[in-house]
Formats: structure tokens, C-alpha cells, sequence
């Protein structure tokens, strides 16, 4: 643990210019967030992580061995071949390859893009939609509040994979063929967005009520402004912390769900492997002695997991007043 | 002298009912907690009428009726016209300087904010202007603006609160405790603040606190309200020479009093009673040292006296002339 002397001087050193408004990178680099940030080892080394899965990933198409989705480039000549540190490895296939010759790093690569930017979307449309129901609901109340939230609450009660499965299952059936592909990644998202703007919204409706009573919201009422801006200006600012620990810990809640529909197969199709996939994939291998064809899409999946949940604890505790 | 407010047999209940599914199954009635109980007054222009009480009284409730955050479950609200012809609008001076101002914005957007959403300055050279300008008035640098709440003391965070009801451009403001969160000293800073911008602006005052010093400090008349009915209305200085009904006797006998620390005075006796089951007759009657069985029966009527106050208690209409004087 650092000193507490060293806080002292980076809050001291704050009015040095009281004219000058501080711009947003320095009244970031003087933040409690920040302090809290720095001083965190876990949290640090799980964003560097994350930062360096997610960089890998996003730029795929230029750092790939192999473009896993042309089958051209894929050759049954090269199948099975394990990494390269063992005996029959060859180059460029460092993380082996599998059964149809796919170069196990360049799947993985291409498969933590999807898995990522669907556990994004995801949270993100589950954000919109727990956000707007829980200030909708806990700024109006009654009859509003009720309906919504024990509509919530039935979709809860369900377990979230059931509803993920029953969404996919349907859509894949009401999707004409050829969409279906195309369509996966849309109707995964869906599928994770509709059980998960549950919690967002219990999470605002109980800070929405207790702000709403506040009387900074009396006193914007006593001016007629209008309840959409009372609501998105003054309560939503207000009702953010736990929103952003739910959004990052969800993230990886988001990812882990859609690889767990892509392992169940009703997720993202052979063609276009996320990691799920890749697992199931690999998994009808692992006896077979190619223990690298699902090894290496588990290690990821962890990675990514893992660090998501370590920033996300690390975010709440930060942000938690009562453990400053 | 013209009243810039006139209420009139005003009430206010709030459906206190348990939930529905309850109510069915335990077979209990729907319950009303009738917060503010037919109360007349008028505010005349450019006074400060003070509500005073105990806690759970219906003070509070009645500032929000005026400004219209409740409306009324019966009754009138009347704002008289400004000299342009519109309604007076009211602004409202909030008790905790801690909850009244919005923790994610900075002063400059809190009291700019009347000034956008009445449309009262166009343009932001204007806007920013007339910040400074009200930061000047109510004692604080208008460099303040760039700040947040948090870096201010309760007193000044109640400063920017006023300066923020005055960017309404109100004629009106009522006032809700606005000093009791606040140090003693702090507290007159602020009493002084607002008594100079009555007489700078010419603003009408209604006025809620429990602290009968403060109230002596700022208003022209004093109303005391007990169970949501205000039992004595008179001039400040007559309510303090003269006050006529028991409860008001009670409420002044509980003033610290520095030259006479050790005066013999009675204890206030008893508790409130539950506004959900208020007494019958006068609401008074389970504290009141001279009840007897008409109080607890009839509800006492609202009585003038000749020295303008007016009471509401059986045993002072009693104590007058035989032939009482007519409301």
C-alpha cells in the first residue's frame, strides 16, 4: 500500500490552477478512479489483458495466419497438425490446426471478434432497454412500475439460457434459410439482451424512486421541465454507479452465454466459428488425442472472462463509498 | 394591502391504502392521511407569512401545494396578477442544501437551468451574465460557477439554492426550513440574505420553520399549525405578547430564553397524535391542559379578535365578550 501523503498531494495539487478549467484528461488522471486504478494490481494486469485480447482480436484480418472464413484457404493436407512447439508443428500453424485444416490462432482470433462484439451489442441493447423501463418505472410509479417490472420479473424467473434458447430456436425457425447465417449473430444478442435488461432496470427503478424524491428533482419540477429531460438529465447521471459495475461484470456474463448457446449449437454456426463453437467443435475431438483443438478456444474464452470479472469487482469497490 | 395569495378552505389527503392485494385479503379499508386539514389564509404583497409547527404538522405540505408540486384534494389556491398582468410565479427554497442540488452538475447549470427552461435570457452571453450577476447578489464570486455542490458548505450551497428560485424571476417564494440544516451562524447569514432581497425585490414570503426565533426574525404574521389545521393566526409581535391558544402557549414556552435561563416553565406534555386517526373535535384536546368534554366533541371554529388575530379554541372564544366577534 502506497502512503496516504502521496493522496494527499495529488488532491492538493488540484487548485493550483483554479482559472483554467482542467480538461477532461487531467481531471481523469486526478480522479479517485484513477488513484483507486493505478493502485490496483489485479485490475491493472486484467485491463492490459483485456486491451491486448481485445486489439488481437479487432485486427484479425491483418494479423491472421489464415482468413477462417474464405474455405478456400483451407487445406485437408494440413489437418490435425498440432502447435508448433511440438514435433510435427509447422509454420504458420503456432496454435495447430484442426480437422479441415483451420489454423487454430487465426479461428480463435476471428471467433473472440464475434463473441466480443456480441457481448457488446448485447449489453448495450440490454442498457437501452433496462435503462429506459427502470426510469420509466421508478420516475411514474404505479400501474406503469407494476406492469413493467413484474413483467420483469416473470422474464427473470425464467432461467436466462431457457429464454435464450426458446428466442433462437424461433427465430432460426421464422428466418427464411439464407438469413439464417447472417442473421445468427442479431438473434444471439437479442436473445442475451432479453433476459438481461432485467437487472439494469430493478438497478435504476430502486435509485430512480429514492432521486426522484430528492428536492433537485422538486425544484426542475417546480420549472415545468418536461419528465423525459427530468429523467435523462437530472436522475440518470445520479443512478449510473451501479449501472457501470452491472454493464462491465454483464459483459462477460454476455460472453459466457453465448458461448454457451454456441456449444449447445443453436448459436453461431461452423461458418462463422465464435469461441462457443470452436468448443464444440473441438469437443467431438478431445478423445481423439487433438486436445489443442479445444484447449486453446477454452484459454481464451477464460482470458477473457476472467479479466472482465477482475475489472468489474475491482469497478465496485471503487466505486463503493463504504469500502474508500 | 392586496393579498398575493389567497387560500381558501384548503385540503390535501394522501391514499396511505395498503397494497391492493392486501387490502383484499385482510379486508382492511382503503386509509387517507388527510396531511393538511381546511386551512384559509391570505399572504399579502411584499410580507412574509410564516407556517409554524411541529414536524408532521402539514407545513411542508402546504409549501408544496402553493407552488403546485400537490395539488389540492379540495379547496383554492389564488395568486394574485403581477403588474403585467400575469399570474405570480412562485419559486421555492428548499430545506435540505444537501438533496436540493443536483450533485452531477455544476452551479453554473443549476441556476442557469430557470433561466433555459422559462426562456427568461436567450443566448449564452446573456445567460452567463445574468449567473454571475445572481451569484453576485445572493454573496458568492461568480468564478463559484465552474464548481460543483459538493465543493461548497451547507450555507452556501443554500445561497446557490436562492439563487437559483430567483433566476425564476419569481414575485413569490416560499421558503421550506430553508435554514434549519444549517450552524446558528450560518443561519442568521442567510435570514439576513433573504430579508435584503425582500426589500431589494419587493418579494412576497411564505415561510415555514419549527424555530419560533427564526420566525419572529423574518415574518409580518405568523400562522400555527397543529394535525394540518392552523389553530392561531396574528401580527408577530401580538402572537409573542398575546398568544391565545394553549398550543401556541405551548410552542413559546419551549424557547430558550438567555437572560432568564432558569424561568419556571411547563414541560410540552404528550405527543403528537397519528394524523391517520386525528382526534375527534378539536385536534388539540389530547395534549390541551384546559379541555374538557365540548372540546373533544366539537371541532372549534376559527374566530377574529380585535387585535387581528384570529383563534381557533372553545375556551377562548369562551373568554371573550358574550357576544363573539364574527369570523
Amino acid at each position: 500500500m502506497p502512503s496516504p501523503v502521496s493522496r494527499d498531494t495529488v488532491a492538493s495539487a488540484k487548485p493550483a490552477q483554479p482559472i483554467a478549467r482542467p480538461s477532461r484528461f487531467a481531471r481523469l488522471r486526478q480522479s479517485d478512479l484513477w488513484y483507486s486504478f493505478t493502485h490496483n494490481k489485479p485490475a491493472m494486469i486484467a485491463a492490459a489483458v483485456l486491451l491486448l485480447v481485445v486489439l488481437a482480436a479487432f485486427s484479425a484480418p491483418w494479423i491472421a495466419p489464415q482468413d477462417t472464413y474464405d474455405p478456400a484457404q483451407l487445406s485437408l493436407w494440413n489437418s490435425e497438425l498440432p502447435p508448433i512447439w511440438m514435433d510435427e508443428g509447422q509454420m504458420p500453424f503456432l496454435l495447430g490446426t484442426d480437422t479441415q485444416g483451420r489454423d487454430m490462432l487465426s479461428a480463435i482470433l476471428y471467433g473472440s471478434r464475434i463473441s466480443i462484439l456480441i457481448g457488446i451489442a448485447s449489453v448495450i441493447l440490454s442498457l437501452t432497454v433496462g435503462l429506459t423501463a427502470g426510469l420509466v418505472a421508478g420516475y411514474f410509479g404505479g400501474i406503469t412500475d407494476n406492469v413493467l417490472m413484474r413483467f420483469g420479473d416473470i422474464l427473470l424467473s425464467i432461467p436466462t439460457i431457457l429464454i435464450a434458447i426458446l428466442v433462437s430456436a424461433l427465430a432460426m425457425q421464422a428466418l427464411p434459410p439464407d438469413l439464417r447465417e447472417v442473421g445468427a449473430a442479431a438473434v444471439l444478442v437479442l436473445a442475451i439482451a432479453l433476459s438481461g435488461w432485467v437487472q439494469y432496470a430493478r438497478l435504476v427503478r430502486a435509485q430512480t424512486t429514492v432521486e426522484r424524491g430528492k428536492e433537485y428533482v422538486q425544484a426542475a419540477q417546480l420549472l415545468k421541465v418536461p419528465a423525459r429531460r427530468i429523467m435523462v438529465s437530472h436522475i440518470l447521471p445520479n443512478t449510473l454507479t451501479p449501472i457501470m459495475v452491472a454493464a462491465t461484470l454483464n459483459f462477460g456474463l454476455a460472453i459466457l452465454t453465448e458461448a454457451t448457446l454456441s456449444f449447445l449449437g443453436i448459436g453461431m454456426p461452423p461458418s462463422q466459428p465464435s469461441l462457443g463453437t470452436l468448443i464444440r467443435l473441438g469437443n467431438q475431438f478431445l478423445f481423439s488425442g487433438i486436445w489443442w483443438v479445444v484447449l486453446f478456444p477454452v484459454l481464451q474464452l477464460c482470458l477473457i472472462v476472467v479479466s472482465v470479472n477482475v475489472l468489474g469487482d475491482w469497478l465496485r469497490d471503487a466505486l463503493n463509498p463504504k469500502l474508500r | 394591502m392586496t393579498a398575493a395569495l389567497s387560500v381558501t378552505d384548503l385540503t390535501r389527503e394522501f391514499d396511505v391504502s395498503a397494497p391492493w392485494l392486501n387490502r383484499v385479503v385482510e379486508r382492511k379499508p382503503r386509509a387517507f392521511l388527510r396531511a393538511v386539514d381546511d386551512i384559509s389564509f391570505d399572504v399579502p404583497f411584499g410580507s412574509c407569512l410564516s407556517l409554524v409547527g411541529e414536524s408532521g404538522c402539514g407545513k411542508s405540505t402546504v409549501a408544496r401545494l402553493v407552488t403546485g408540486l400537490y395539488s389540492p384534494t379540495r379547496g383554492s389556491l389564488r395568486f394574485s396578477t403581477d403588474p403585467a398582468g400575469k399570474p405570480l410565479a412562485a419559486q421555492m427554497i428548499f430545506q435540505d442544501p444537501y438533496a436540493s442540488l443536483n450533485p452531477r452538475w455544476r452551479v453554473f447549470d443549476i441556476i442557469a437551468e430557470p433561466l433555459r427552461e422559462l426562456k427568461l435570457r436567450d443566448g449564452d452571453a446573456a445567460i452567463s451574465d445574468r449567473v454571475s450577476d445572481l451569484l453576485s447578489t445572493v454573496g458568492l464570486s461568480p468564478k463559484d460557477a465552474r464548481k460543483f455542490p459538493h465543493e461548497f458548505s451547507g450555507g452556501q450551497r443554500q445561497r446557490i439554492s436562492i439563487a437559483r428560485a430567483l433566476a425564476g424571476e419569481p414575485r413569490f417564494l416560499v421558503c421550506d426550513e430553508p435554514t434549519s440544516a444549517l450552524d446558528v451562524s450560518v443561519q442568521a447569514q442567510i435570514l439576513n440574505l433573504m430579508r435584503r432581497l425582500q426589500d431589494e425585490m419587493n418579494l412576497t414570503y411564505l415561510f415555514i420553520s419549527h424555530d419560533m426565533s427564526v420566525v419572529r426574525h423574518m415574518s409580518d404574521q405568523i400562522a400555527v399549525m397543529y394535525l394540518g389545521r392552523i389553530v392561531e393566526q396574528a401580527p408577530t409581535e401580538t402572537l409573542f405578547a398575546e398568544p391565545k391558544h394553549p398550543y401556541t402557549r405551548m410552542l413559546l414556552e419551549t424557547i430558550p430564553n438567555v437572560r432568564n435561563p432558569h424561568r419556571r416553565r411547563e414541560a410540552p406534555s404528550g405527543e403528537v397524535p397519528s394524523p391517520l386517526n386525528p382526534p375527534s373535535g378539536c385536534a388539540f384536546h389530547t395534549r390541551c391542559p384546559l379541555a374538557d368534554a365540548r372540546c373533544q366533541a366539537e371541532r372549534p371554529a376559527m374566530l377574529s379578535h380585535p387585535d387581528g388575530s384570529r383563534v381557533a379554541c372553545h375556551r377562548v372564544a369562551e373568554a371573550m365578550d358574550p357576544a363573539p366577534a364574527a369570523p
